[in-house]
Order: C-alpha cells, then structure tokens, then sequence
C-alpha cells in the first residue's frame, strides 16, 4: 500500500474516532448543560432530606440553576446539611426558600427554591434559613390516619 | 507440563508452577516491550503501519455491530419500558447501557477476534519461519522493531473503536426508538443528556475500553511470541488469544464495574 493512502486512512480513523468522543460528550452526555465552573455554593439545613443524592438538580420555577454538591450530617445540630453549587447567571433574594420536592410520583428528588422579596441577594457561602424537609410517605400515611382517628372520635 | 497421569496431588502443583512460570515471563516480556518501546516513538510510521491493520481495518465490524447493537436495545428497551409507560426513558437506556458496559466490552470482544488472533498469527508465523532470528542476527530488536509498534497501535486504537461503537449505536438506538416507532425525539435526546454524565459514564467508559486494549494487545502479543514455531503451536496460539482474551475481558469488566458504579 502506498505511503499517502495509509496516512489518509489512520488519519481518517483517529478523527472519526475522536469526533466520535466529541459526539458522546456533547450530544448524549451533558457536558453542554449546566457547568462546575462558574458557580457559587450556598447551604441549607433540612430536617430530612428523604432521598436527595449528590449532583441532585436545583430547580427554581422548574428550572435548572444548580446542583447538590454535598451531603453532611450536623452532629450538633442533628440535621442534614446540605450544600448546593449555583450557577453565577442566578440571583437569589436573602428571604429564599428551599424544599425538597419529588418529579412526578416516584422520580428523583430534587431541591425547589423560591425568591422572597428582599433587596438583598445570597452571596457565596451563605446559608438558606427558611427550609421545608422532603416528604416521608409513612409521616404522610400516619398523619393521614391519626387525622381520620380524630374525625372517628369527635362524631361520637 | 502435565506428564503426571491421572489426578494427583503433584499434577495440580505442576500446574500452579506451570501458570505463575508463564505469568512471570508474560509480565517480563510486556516491561520489555515498554522498555524498548523507544524505537516507536522516535520512528512513529511504525506506529502508523499497525494503526491501519488493527484500527482501519476493525472499523467495518465495529460500525456495523454498534449499530446492530443499539437497534436491538432500541427494540427490547422499547418493549419492556412501554410496560411502564416510560418509553421516553429508551434514550437513557440505550446510552447508559452502550456507554458503560456494552461499547467497551462488545468491541473489545471484537477487537480480540479481529486483530488480536490476526497479531498472534502474524508473530507466531514470523517465529515459525525464523524472521524473529533473523533479525537479532541483524543486530535488529524484535521486540522493539515488531512487538513494540503493534503493542502502542492496539493500545491507541481501542478506545477510539469503543467511542465509535457507542456512538453508533446511540445513533441505532435513535433509528428504531424515534424514526421507526415514533418515541417522542425532544424527551429521547433531553432525558438521555440529564442522565448521562461526562466524568461519571464516557470518561468511565473510556477507561474500561483502555485497560481491555492494554490487556487484549498483551496477551495476543505475547501468545504470537511464546508460540510453539509449528503450524500447530501457531494455530493453538491463535485460539488461546481469543478465549484468554474474551475471558480476561469479562473479568477485568467485573472487577472495573465493581469499582466504578459501587456506590451509585
């Protein structure tokens, strides 16, 4: 085989090959979504955080503007501590809330916030004081049938 | 080296020294084939050549089952997910299972049957016919002139070869799931991308698909140089480099998979 027609042809597979990285990293993986490069961390504490995990989207009107970070548990205060990185292109006011919400019935978990109104916004490294805990089903079912019990004993 | 008949107590000793002998040359020869790797580097067309029978002409192969591949996981992932009414999870399927498991170890499999038996062969053959002597007798380094140039080729090509089988058959995936049944393409796309992570899923993926060149280009290459130099030992040689290699795959899978995705 002649020397140019093999350059052509190796030549030729290490680009499709690599192009062909390009195309999973862009295309099917999210290195395009939102980056770890520009961003700030806040915190927050929650009673309970149900089943949020790691790299957990923050959503805020079902946007995504965020990931969890990091998930501790405060030995003093016994509550989860959790630590979000925020992309830079968003503000949040000082009066923001956050919960723990589910997608759909049984998709994953992920942390919801809400602006308040104040002037002020959070800088880096603040923490978000106003917390609402992920719902446990078996809280719910107990609250459900202590309420009903309730109801039972005021009609006698 | 089993001349003890029957089953006994030494046969199973024979056997033990036997594999840890054939181990301990086989690590020997892959740090001579490292450490005389110089000549690749400073004549890269060495390099070039091998690249063109290992990785040009696996690509055939490797285009054609990625797409295969990845048309059937369109089909079979359609049909147990529309179960559940979560068809517009296919696109995570698809591109989670070619990533991670199937693109590395499917075209590592392949490779070890294309160009692995086709290495042991060649070298067996270059033994078998006295080249390999010839060449020390032109004060020439086997090792560094034949074995080196082709360890680096497979070591090169491999993984570029898992990158175009995934993404291959992420694209039969997409044929069958989107164009033919009619999943909805917008959620196939969006849903794969929010699940699939660089680092966490290609970058693994990739690193799979590495230490299976490294350890397919190995063994294929050192059975072609330990071969027996007869028409026989060549061709047992030949089979030993797929079965060692298949089965080192899968192990080596195993235990990478079990490192990587412990936890999540």
């Amino acid at each position: 085989m002649e020397r140019s027609t093999l350059d052509l042809w190796v030549g030729l597979f290490v680009v499709a090959g690599i192009g062909a990285l390009m195309v999973l990293a862009m295309k099917v993986g999210n290195m395009s979504g939102v980056s770890a490069g520009d961003s700030y961390m806040l915190t927050a504490n929650f009673e309970n955080i149900g089943g949020l995990k790691p790299r957990a989207p923050i959503k805020s009107a079902g946007v995504v503007v965020g990931r969890v970070s990091g998930i501790r548990f405060d030995n003093e205060k016994f509550v989860a501590t959790v630590s979000m990185s925020i992309d830079k292109s968003y503000k949040f006011p000082k009066d923001t809330s956050a919960s723990i919400l589910t997608s759909g019935l049984l998709g994953e978990q992920y942390i919801g916030l809400e602006g308040g109104g104040d002037t002020a916004n959070l800088a880096s490294g603040d923490r978000i004081k106003q917390t609402q805990s992920a719902m446990v089903i078996e809280k719910l079912i107990g609250q459900f049938l202590y309420s009903k019990a309730a109801e039972g004993g005021d009609k006698k | 080296m089993a001349t003890h008949k029957g089953f006994s107590v030494r046969r199973v000793g024979a056997a033990t020294i036997d594999g840890m002998l054939r181990l301990g040359y086989a690590t020997r020869f892959l740090a001579r084939t490292l450490l005389s790797s110089g000549t690749s580097f400073r004549r890269p067309r060495l390099v070039v050549r091998e690249l063109y029978f290992t990785g040009v002409l696996s690509l055939i192969i490797i285009i054609v089952s990625g797409l295969f591949v990845g048309m059937v996981l369109g089909f079979q992932g359609y049909h147990t997910l529309q179960t559940y009414g979560s068809e517009s999870a296919l696109g995570v399927l698809v591109a989670l299972s070619l990533v991670r498991e199937l693109g590395p170890v499917i075209s590592a499999l392949l490779f070890a049957s294309r160009a692995g038996s086709a290495m042991t062969a060649e070298i067996g053959l270059m033994k078998a016919t006295e080249q390999l002597s010839a060449m020390e007798m032109m004060a020439v380094d086997p090792i560094a002139r034949v074995v080196a140039p082709r360890f680096w080729a497979g070591f090169i090509s491999m993984p570029l070869l898992a990158a175009m089988f995934s993404a291959m058959g992420v694209f039969g995936g997409y044929l069958v799931g989107v164009v033919l049944i009619g999943v909805d393409e917008g959620s196939f796309w969006s849903q794969m991308q929010s699940a699939v992570d660089f680092r966490e899923d290609i970058l693994n993926g990739v690193i799979k698909s590495v230490v299976f060149g490294l350890a397919v280009t190995w063994i294929s290459l050192f059975e072609g140089y330990d071969a027996p130099p007869t028409a026989e030992g060549v061709s047992g040689a030949t089979t030993r480099t797929v079965v060692t290699s298949s089965l080192a795959i899968l192990a080596l899978d195993f235990l990478l998979t079990a490192f990587m995705f412990r936890g999540v």
